[in-house]
């Protein structure tokens, strides 16, 4: 089973400068109830795209600028609160591929690099300048690690999982490789 | 080499080391599996032609979105088609791979936190996961339990394991006497509230200190149900005589169970062991806790008032909320009271709420709402006559689930209300578009009820 690799990400930013956005935000309840993954860009940050009555509110989300952002920049512990992962399957069928903050919950983390979405963390410094810069065009090399910046900022390193970086580039997903283990996982049951 | 309890339960669990490129693979004793986080993952299954491998480390139940109402010919009000066909993809897929599961019919149905424990199926140094963040609840047991997303689901019920790296490690130690009225869930809130929201991001927490070892096994799931509101997926407490109590004669405790308990104790971390981080907290210093903003990290003592807020997103917090630094939290008039969720559903809180309003009244301008955790809590709560206390008082006596915690089944409240609520997260709009929610203990809460105003349990036993 594929998805599609993910070396080099270029784009305009999209920021969402809010700290502790949770995946209630990202993905309410209500749209939980789906036993499929398909549409849920559709209600990605509903509370931020729709009125009470269902309306599109004029937020950056809905414009078709921001519909081209594929990378998203949100204010610190991005995806802290519940392990749903409609969330990243709601972010990626937006657009997006990659999550960029100062910190990123751990299970909102383990999702995303499962989903093809890759969740970059950054210094406080960088974080803040691309937070009062939104929209500026930044490039994200997953094979070097590096993030890009435009206007002198430089370029970036920044951390990831070797395994999660190697599955993201070749478009690969976990489940093979746990397949492939059958042997030991049979040894251990047998111990 | 000394060890801690996470060390210890991590280690035996290896199945394949963990290298510079590549994660450990840990084989998981219990995976629990409920409506909302596993559709996606059996699709994954039978799209490659997969099977679950262990059907019997596996349970499944059904919680988030199921009616806590009964229609009056006995049918069930599900709040929308969607809901009613994710329960019933549950029950196709777990009877499709043979998976036992507690639906409608079963007398262990629940919150799927409160049921595993009372099925004895939650064991001291066990890997346990479920699709649900709060499964850090069955740590209270000294197991490493914590919630994975659906893709995880389906690697765990195609080869029960999963691939993960090693986290940090972090001990909260709480020592001393804790206050009159501080009850575990004021102990939790007071520790995220120092903490910060984000403050367990990467670690696996321990539990530990005098405070958590008087603790009963409800206080201890509460505390560790609320690791996750910290950043940590995973919270423990070493198992010990109060954990062996608990779990003798279930349905599933171990059937050399004394054999079972000494290899348990042994768990316990190792004298000297180090942690990543450590964290000291004097128990006399927490008070009865409530929270002001929108999450959990936001709290504060009952009778103290709402802090400056530090940056933007605080302040936008405090005017989602509604609230003003220097306000009062206390006295605040509220809508709707909320007793349940995986954290505050078990017996020992029902019974705290049950004594307060034992005889008296909800204020009539409030709705109150109880929901067991499980059928068993139900039937005990029933069988000690709280649900009457409940009852009389004015309040809702549901069917068990997960309610309004989420609202995912209906169960929320309506724009700009104010809920105090026994769950774990006051997100905006958690319990409802526009809905305000504070974070409390079942004392605060049942207090709050009769007062209909935020009232401090401290002061309704005064008057009383």
């Amino acid at each position: 089973m594929t998805i599609e690799p993910l070396k080099l990400v270029s784009s305009k930013t999209l920021v969402l400068p809010s700290a502790n956005i949770d995946t209630d935000q990202i993905m309410p309840a209500k749209f939980l109830s789906m036993t499929t993954k398909n549409g849920l860009g559709e209600h990605v940050f509903s509370n931020l795209r729709y009125t009470d009555t269902g309306t599109l509110t004029n937020h950056e989300l809905n414009s078709e600028s921001g519909k081209a952002c594929k990378i998203l920049v949100a204010g610190d512990n991005f995806g802290c609160g519940s392990s749903r992962e409609h969330a990243p399957w709601g972010l990626t069928d937006y657009g997006f591929r990659v999550v960029i903050s100062s910190s990123i919950a751990d299970i909102f983390k383990s999702n995303s690099l499962k989903n093809g979405l890759l969740p970059v963390t950054i210094n406080t410094e960088v974080h803040e300048w691309l937070m009062e810069h939104s929209g500026v065009h930044v490039t994200v090399n997953l094979e070097a690690c590096l993030l890009e910046l435009p206007n002198g900022m430089g370029s970036h390193s920044f951390p990831i999982d070797s395994f999660s970086r190697y599955c993201l580039l070749e478009g690969l997903d976990e489940m093979g490789y746990l397949l492939e283990q059958n042997n030991q996982i049979s040894e251990y049951e047998n111990r | 080499m000394k060890k801690t309890l996470f060390d210890k339960v991590w280690e035996k669990h290896v199945v394949v080391s963990e290298t510079e490129t590549h994660p450990a693979t840990i084989f998981i004793d219990l995976h629990l599996i409920h409506e909302v986080t596993s559709p996606q993952a059996f699709t994954l299954l039978e799209d490659r032609g997969l099977s679950v491998r262990r059907p019997d480390l596996t349970l499944a139940t059904i919680d988030h979105s199921t009616p806590t109402l009964l229609n009056k010919d006995g049918s069930r009000p599900y709040v929308s088609d969607e809901a009613r066909i994710q329960v019933d993809t549950l029950l196709s897929n777990t009877k499709k791979f043979d998976i036992e599961t507690h639906g409608w019919d079963s007398k262990y149905r629940g919150i799927v936190h409160v049921m595993g424990p009372e099925l004895g199926a939650t064991h001291p140094g066990a890997t346990i996961v479920c699709g649900d963040s709060h499964t850090s609840t069955h740590g209270a047991f000294g197991a490493i339990a914590f919630g994975i997303g659906t893709t995880q689901v389906g690697h765990v019920l195609a080869n029960q394991c999963i691939l993960m790296r090693k986290p940090k490690t972090m001990a909260i130690n709480v020592n001393g006497e804790l206050n009159q009225g501080v009850t575990p869930k004021d102990v939790i809130l007071h520790i995220i509230s120092l903490i910060g929201i984000g403050g367990g991001t990467g670690y696996a927490i321990e539990y530990r200190g005098n405070v958590f070892e008087n603790m009963s096994m409800d206080g201890r799931m509460t505390v560790c149900n609320m690791s996750i509101e910290a950043g940590a997926r995973c919270g423990m407490i070493a198992p010990d005589e109060v954990t062996f109590e608990f779990l003798k004669g279930r349905k599933y405790t171990p059937e050399n169970y004394e054999d079972s308990c000494a290899e348990w104790l042994s768990l316990s971390t190792d004298e000297g062991a180090l942690f990543d981080k450590e964290i000291n907290i004097k128990a006399e210093i927490i008070k009865p806790m409530v929270t002001y903003g929108t999450h959990p990290g936001m709290g504060i003592p009952i009778d103290s008032t709402v802090p400056q807020s530090s940056n933007p997103a605080e302040q936008a917090s405090l005017n989602y909320m509604q609230i003003n630094e220097g306000d009062k939290i206390l006295g605040m008039k509220v809508d709707k009271v909320f007793i349940g969720s995986c954290t505050n559903s078990r017996m020992d809180e029902l019974r705290a709420a049950a004594s307060i309003l034992n005889k008296k009244k909800i204020a009539p301008h409030l709705k109150a709402l109880v929901v067991p955790g499980s059928a068993q809590v139900k039937a005990s709560a029933e069988k000690e006559g709280l649900d009457k206390i409940f009852k009389d008082a004015g309040a809702d006596w549901r069917e068990p689930g997960c309610s309004m915690c989420l609202g995912m089944n209906g169960d929320i409240g309506l724009p700009g209300e104010l809920i105090v609520s026994t769950s774990n997260r006051n997100f905006m709009g958690r319990q409802g578009p526009g809905v305000r929610t504070i974070l409390v203990s079942p004392e605060t809460a049942a207090s709050t009820a009769i007062a209909g105003v935020v009232e401090d349990p401290r002061n309704l036993k005064k008057i009383k």
